[in-house]
């Protein structure tokens, strides 16, 4: 049976990845699973500098899902390359460092930073809807996504995931800028913009008012996007919003995507990325699929 | 310390209030590594519930394996647990964070609760080897106050002066002329906040229980944060992790 697969010339041992923000850089869920066992480690996301992120409350549970507002925190690249690096390194695991930035230059400044460090791959995060500069400032605008993704290219040494944003009218006009702006793979989706009131308190539930849908509720969603952006382009996509299982990340690899990241449903069961690997192989006992590869896009 | 994520069994489950309930739960493994000031997070069954509900360690029974959890029902998640019974199991994870410090069994300790607060000053009050007295505030309905008398002093206080001082344990502090070495401390966080002033116009030692909404309970989402005084280690910004950092934080280190 394979389950290897393969995004941008890195191969993966399985398809199973986490998605960036739910996962810190893995050290803290290292104590519930061998980190080894998953195809990558997506990374939180990284800045050229620190930054501390939103005020709290950050997050609000809603009906099947949750609402974040983190805000982006993170340590800076320098603690980053110094820290998290090598500690991802321990594992037999693929590393994709999540991006992000305010401006073009800084996106661009911490993929240099990256240029002669052993991560696999990179993953822009041009889709964050909780940080008013960059983000999504950029994941919105073809023309943005298409200038970003070039510029990015320009200065990356390893392969460069674009992350999509589905607060968009038509994905695949973003899905199809992105490729166009030399993208070896798109991730999608990031969260659903929403909001929660706290009507006993009569205030929002989140400091940041809105905030960023994850976790079961989203996953029709994703799966349509998924569907509809592997049909717009030829680059591997990873999909995500939802993922539980096996058999939800099966749906995923049916519509199109050539890998998943399992994001929400580790706070929920630390261990969900670790037995999304063996409830894929599962499924593909039960059905004798031999290589997971006659999943991808199988279903049109 | 190892994390345990296991389905405990209930083995009973006692309202002590309209909505304070106090649950016991077996588990060896978490009780063998468990101290006071800890917390566990239990998951809800109902799958529209995805985030843990973190719950304070209200009492350890190493011997017999067991964990005692008080707590409020504040929505559907909590009152899930409250409608467990004896047999029934809740997926549970811990022990999660710190707890508190040991206290030097020559020095003297003021354990103060604050409504939901209370419950993990129990387990202080049975563990720490010092001199302690305990001051509990309640709303209007006193919960556990019995529990604490073996282990010291305990005094009161009611918000509507039902009983013991009326106003809240800062109160209650003052009115009974009462100091120590070093204060703990766990409630709301108007009552930290003042608890803190209090012990730094003094220059007492002071470490309070922080709480926070969390999502994961280990540390990774960065949802749970506290603002700090210093630039924190991990965060590298003003930030500390009250999951997994804290709960329990010296008083002057955070900004609350």
């Amino acid at each position: 049976m394979n389950t290897r697969v393969n995004i941008a010339g890195v191969e993966l041992k399985n398809p199973v990845m986490t998605a960036s923000g739910t996962f810190g850089s893995g050290e803290e869920y290292s104590e519930f699973m061998d980190l080894g066992c998953l195809g990558a480690v997506v990374t939180k996301g990284v800045a050229n500098v620190p930054w501390p992120g939103n005020p709290v409350p950050r997050i609000a549970e809603t009906y099947g899902g949750m609402l974040n507002a983190i805000g982006l925190q993170n340590p800076g690249i320098d603690v980053f390359v110094r820290r998290d690096i090598p500690f991802l390194r321990q594992f037999d695991t693929k590393i994709i460092v999540n991006v992000c930035g305010r401006t073009t230059e800084d996106y661009v400044e911490v993929v240099e930073r990256l240029a002669d460090q052993p991560a696999d791959l990179l993953e822009i995060n041009i889709s964050c809807p909780n940080v008013k500069e960059g983000g999504i400032a950029f994941g919105q605008d073809p023309k943005a996504v298409e200038a970003i993704t070039r510029e990015v290219k320009r200065h990356a040494r390893q392969p460069v995931i674009m992350k999509l944003s589905p607060n968009v009218t038509d994905i695949t006009v973003m899905a199809k800028a992105a490729e166009a702006g030399g993208a070896d793979a798109l991730s999608l989706i990031n969260t659903l913009t929403g909001m929660k009131i706290d009507i006993h308190r009569r205030t929002f539930a989140l400091a940041n008012k809105t905030g960023g849908l994850s976790g079961p509720a989203i996953k029709p969603v994703a799966v349509r996007m998924v569907y509809q952006a592997a049909q717009a382009v030829r680059i591997p996509i990873i999909g995500m919003g939802g993922i539980q299982n096996g058999e939800d990340a099966v749906e995923f690899l049916l519509a199109g995507a050539t890998a998943v990241s399992v994001g929400t449903a580790s706070f929920h069961n630390p261990m969900a990325a670790a037995e999304t690997v063996r409830g894929i192989e599962d499924y593909m006992r039960t059905y004798g699929i031999e290589d997971v590869n006659q999943l991808i896009g199988a279903v049109r | 310390m190892t994390k345990i994520r296991e389905d405990a069994l209930v083995l009973r489950q006692d309202a002590l209030l309209e909505d304070v309930f106090s649950l016991w739960i077996q588990s060896e493994a978490i009780a063998a590594q468990a101290r006071a000031g800890q917390f566990l997070s239990l998951y809800c069954r109902e799958g529209s519930r995805l985030l843990p509900r973190p719950i304070s360690i209200c009492q350890i029974d190493r011997e017999r394996g067991q964990i005692r959890l008080v707590y409020r029902t504040v929505g559907a998640g909590t009152r899930e647990f409250a409608a467990c019974r004896a047999g029934d199991r809740i997926p549970v994870l811990g022990p999660l964070g710190n707890g508190f410090p040991e206290i030097d069994k020559d020095k003297s300790a003021l354990l103060l609760g604050g409504g939901i607060g209370i419950p993990p000053m129990l387990e202080a009050a049975r563990e720490l080897a010092c001199r302690k007295t305990a001051v509990l505030g309640y709303r209007d309905q006193m919960f556990l106050k019995e529990e604490f008398e073996p282990f010291g002093p305990v005094y009161v206080s009611s918000e509507d002066g039902s009983f013991g001082t009326r106003g809240n344990v800062l109160d209650a502090v003052r009115e009974n002329g009462l100091t120590a070495d070093v204060i703990l401390a766990c409630g709301p966080r108007p009552m930290l906040k003042a608890v803190k002033e209090y012990a730094a116009a003094r220059g007492i030692e002071c470490w309070l229980s922080l709480e926070e909404r969390m999502a994961c309970g280990v540390g990774a989402c960065l949802a749970c944060v506290c603002q700090t005084k210093d630039v924190d280690g991990h965060s590298n910004v003003h930030n500390r992790r009250v999951c997994k950092d804290g709960p329990v934080f010296r008083a002057e280190e955070v900004e609350l």
